[in-house]
């Protein structure tokens, strides 16, 4: 059978010693985790590797021996490893040398107790310790409540390597009885950087979880909570995603560490979002505020709500007449026609009042947008919105109208089926009526039937210009919500 | 050791199969496709440079050429980094694993390794290709519920597409090593 030997590459320029490591005898690989240098008392070594067993729940043990000879090989040195085999009598004992500059290793094994004699195939394994300790090898989802040996042959080996965390802690250079190396021998990594952001990230949380509840405190309080004033915050897009925003601060500032990979993941995710928002916000409030293109902005949006106005009377003025062709019933027509004139009339002449003061609020609003890409997007979604909000509420009159209408005939077409809406039971059932119940709703029916076309001329002729603000609001939709990207 | 041969794609392009035997229970499978001719590059090159030249001869604006020669660069380094694949390569190891190497011209190589336990067997398999039907060597992987059943198909050597006399050299070689382990207790 092919024996199957992970050594690490850290080890690979270490001095003579024995291999520390776990024997995994289902697989027939040996997972070798550090070497361990002369001189040692065996004794020792073996209560050593007791303790780090029974801390790590990892069976490790003296696997075998590894000589790096700088001179010509030595045969009393090679006597020396064999004998060792006897003392820490290991069931293959693993032998692997290296001579000098040469770039070819020999690796034999000893097998004192085996029933075939025969000379098995030797599989080397080079492996990046740091990597593979700090990898974790997904395990197949439905394996899960099995245990880590079952799930897959490989990753019994980076679990190995990613348990036994404790034997990485002393080194060679530490006093004491064991000299070990691993790869920790090369230098614990450490950044200046990093450690300082360590420090200054706890109060830097704290403060900001501090501010964070205040914030979320004043939010929730109950003045902001009365009925008109909670119908406006759920439909103003800016205070949705200003609230999902507060939301993944508090996420972030949390005191408590991430709990597995995911959260920290999730984290991290939340967090980069933040910086490329703010940062593409900043970006655009550097673009806004130069050459005074806010000046520009606010010039133009009053003749452009001018121009919109001008373009609604015109259509309402054609539906007023005789549209295409069509012969509407003529006192519905001048109502609505005129109802919806009136309605723009008004609209245009707040907007006309409000035109001194445009540029400033735009200039302060525009501030806003350093708080991230997304937020000025809500802005500008909700500004549209606010400015085309005559349009939606002739689409809202027209298409109450046009409701009723349906349900009223609807009911008078029940009734020439001879059905009735039973509402206790909200279901349709059958129904005899008497003669004079019948006469004057058919004849509400069928005049309800030739009015209809007008009501429906109504809300369908404003629906281009509806679909022109929708249009413009689904491209925005997807801008909103990039900020609040989930796992 | 090592031997090479010389085969043909599926699209009549010359490609060559480099044979390695590490030891007795791994592999090595290379299929190399030819390199980026000087002629085509050459022929591509001059076709975007007239185009941009008859532009400028027509609009009078410099920033074609310039745009001309921007997008040559761009366009040629995405290229080899991206989609021209000089190299594809299948280490098999028994009782470890399959390793799948492209290398692309830039140098870039990508890898995938499938462990011993998921493979459940490399066969050769015939596709509807464009217009054509083709064989291509695929590893059949297993399904961890179902024992008898195949979970996912891994093609191999995609871009090279090499033809069945190509196909049937590497079929023979994976063979020999998969079998090993049946008759290796694992």
């Amino acid at each position: 059978m092919v024996l199957k030997v992970f050594f690490p590459s850290c080890c690979s320029s270490a001095d003579s010693g024995i291999l520390i490591g776990r024997w995994i005898s289902e697989q027939s690989s040996a997972v070798i985790l550090a070497v361990l240098h002369f001189p040692f008392i065996p004794v020792q070594v073996k209560q050593y590797l007791g303790e780090v067993q029974r801390v790590t729940k990892v069976s490790v043990s003296v696997l075998g021996s590894w000589s790096n000879s700088k001179q010509e090989k030595e045969e009393s040195l090679s006597e020396f490893l064999e004998d060792l085999g006897t003392i820490f009598c290991h069931e293959p004992w693993i032998q692997i040398s290296k001579e000098g500059d040469s770039k070819f290793w020999s690796c034999s094994t000893l097998q004192k107790h085996s029933k075939n004699p025969q000379e098995e195939e030797i599989i080397l394994v080079y492996y990046d310790q740091r990597k593979v300790m700090l990898s974790h090898l997904h395990p197949p989802l439905d394996t899960a409540d099995q245990g880590p040996e079952d799930a897959s042959k490989l990753s019994a080996i980076f679990d190995t390597v990613a348990r036994s965390q404790v034997l990485f802690m002393t080194d060679r250079y530490d006093e004491g009885p064991i000299k070990l190396t691993h790869w920790q021998s090369d230098g614990v990594e450490a950044s200046i950087i990093v450690e300082l952001l360590k420090q200054a990230s706890v109060p830097a949380c704290m403060l900001l979880t501090f501010l964070l509840s205040l914030l979320s405190g004043i939010c929730r309080s109950r003045v902001l909570k009365f009925w008109p004033l909670s119908f406006l915050w759920s439909k103003l897009s800016t205070c949705e995603q200003l609230g999902h925003r507060l939301q993944h601060l508090q996420v972030i500032s949390s005191n408590k560490k991430a709990q597995n990979q995911n959260q920290l993941m999730r984290k991290a995710n939340i967090f980069v979002s933040l910086l490329v928002d703010v940062a593409l916000g900043i970006l655009l409030l550097s673009w806004l505020y130069r050459k005074n293109r806010i000046g520009h902005l606010a010039d133009t949006l009053i003749p452009v709500a001018d121009h919109v106005a001008e373009e609604l009377q015109e259509l309402l003025q054609w539906l007023m007449g005789a549209p295409a062709g069509l012969k509407m019933n003529r006192a519905l027509d001048q109502v609505l026609g005129r109802f919806f004139l009136y309605h723009i009339h008004l609209w245009i002449s707040y907007i006309h009042l409000l035109s001194p003061f445009i540029e400033m609020i735009l200039w302060y609003v525009g501030l806003s947008a350093c708080l991230g890409l997304t937020v000025a997007l809500c802005i500008l979604s909700d500004i549209i919105a606010l400015l085309t909000f005559h349009i939606y509420c002739f689409y809202v009159y027209g298409a109450r109208l046009y409701c009723l209408k349906i349900y009223g005939l609807s009911s008078l077409w029940r009734l020439f089926r001879g059905k009735k809406w039973n509402v206790l039971r909200q279901r349709v059932d059958s129904c005899s009526y008497d003669l004079d119940q019948i006469n004057p709703l058919s004849y509400g029916g069928v005049v309800q039937t030739y009015r209809l076309p007008t009501y429906s001329c109504y809300p369908r002729d404003s629906w281009a210009s509806l679909c022109k603000k929708l249009f413009l609001g689904e491209l925005i939709y997807p801008w909103k919500h990039k900020g609040d990207k989930q796992n | 050791m090592a031997e090479e041969r010389r085969f043909r794609s599926a699209s009549g392009v010359p490609i060559a199969l480099r044979r390695h035997q590490h030891s007795a229970s791994c592999r090595e499978l290379a299929v190399r496709g030819p390199r980026l001719q000087l002629r085509s590059l050459s022929a591509a090159t001059s076709a975007v440079w007239l185009a941009a030249y008859g532009l400028f001869a027509i609009s009078e604006n410099s920033m074609v050429l310039s745009a001309a020669i921007f997008i040559t660069l761009v366009g040629l380094i995405i290229y080899l980094h991206f989609v021209k694949i000089d190299q594809e390569s299948l280490l098999v190891i028994g009782s470890l694993g399959i390793q799948v190497t492209s290398s692309y011209a830039s140098g870039k190589e990508s890898t995938t390794f499938i462990e011993m336990g998921q493979v459940k067997d490399v066969v050769i398999n015939e596709a509807i290709h464009m217009q054509k039907v083709i064989y291509y060597l695929c590893i059949l992987l297993r399904d961890p519920e179902d024992p008898q059943g195949v979970s996912e198909v891994v093609p191999l050597f995609q871009s090279s597409k090499p033809r069945l006399d190509c196909l049937i050299e590497v079929y023979k070689s994976c063979q020999e090593i998969l079998e090993q382990r049946k008759t290796a207790p694992q």
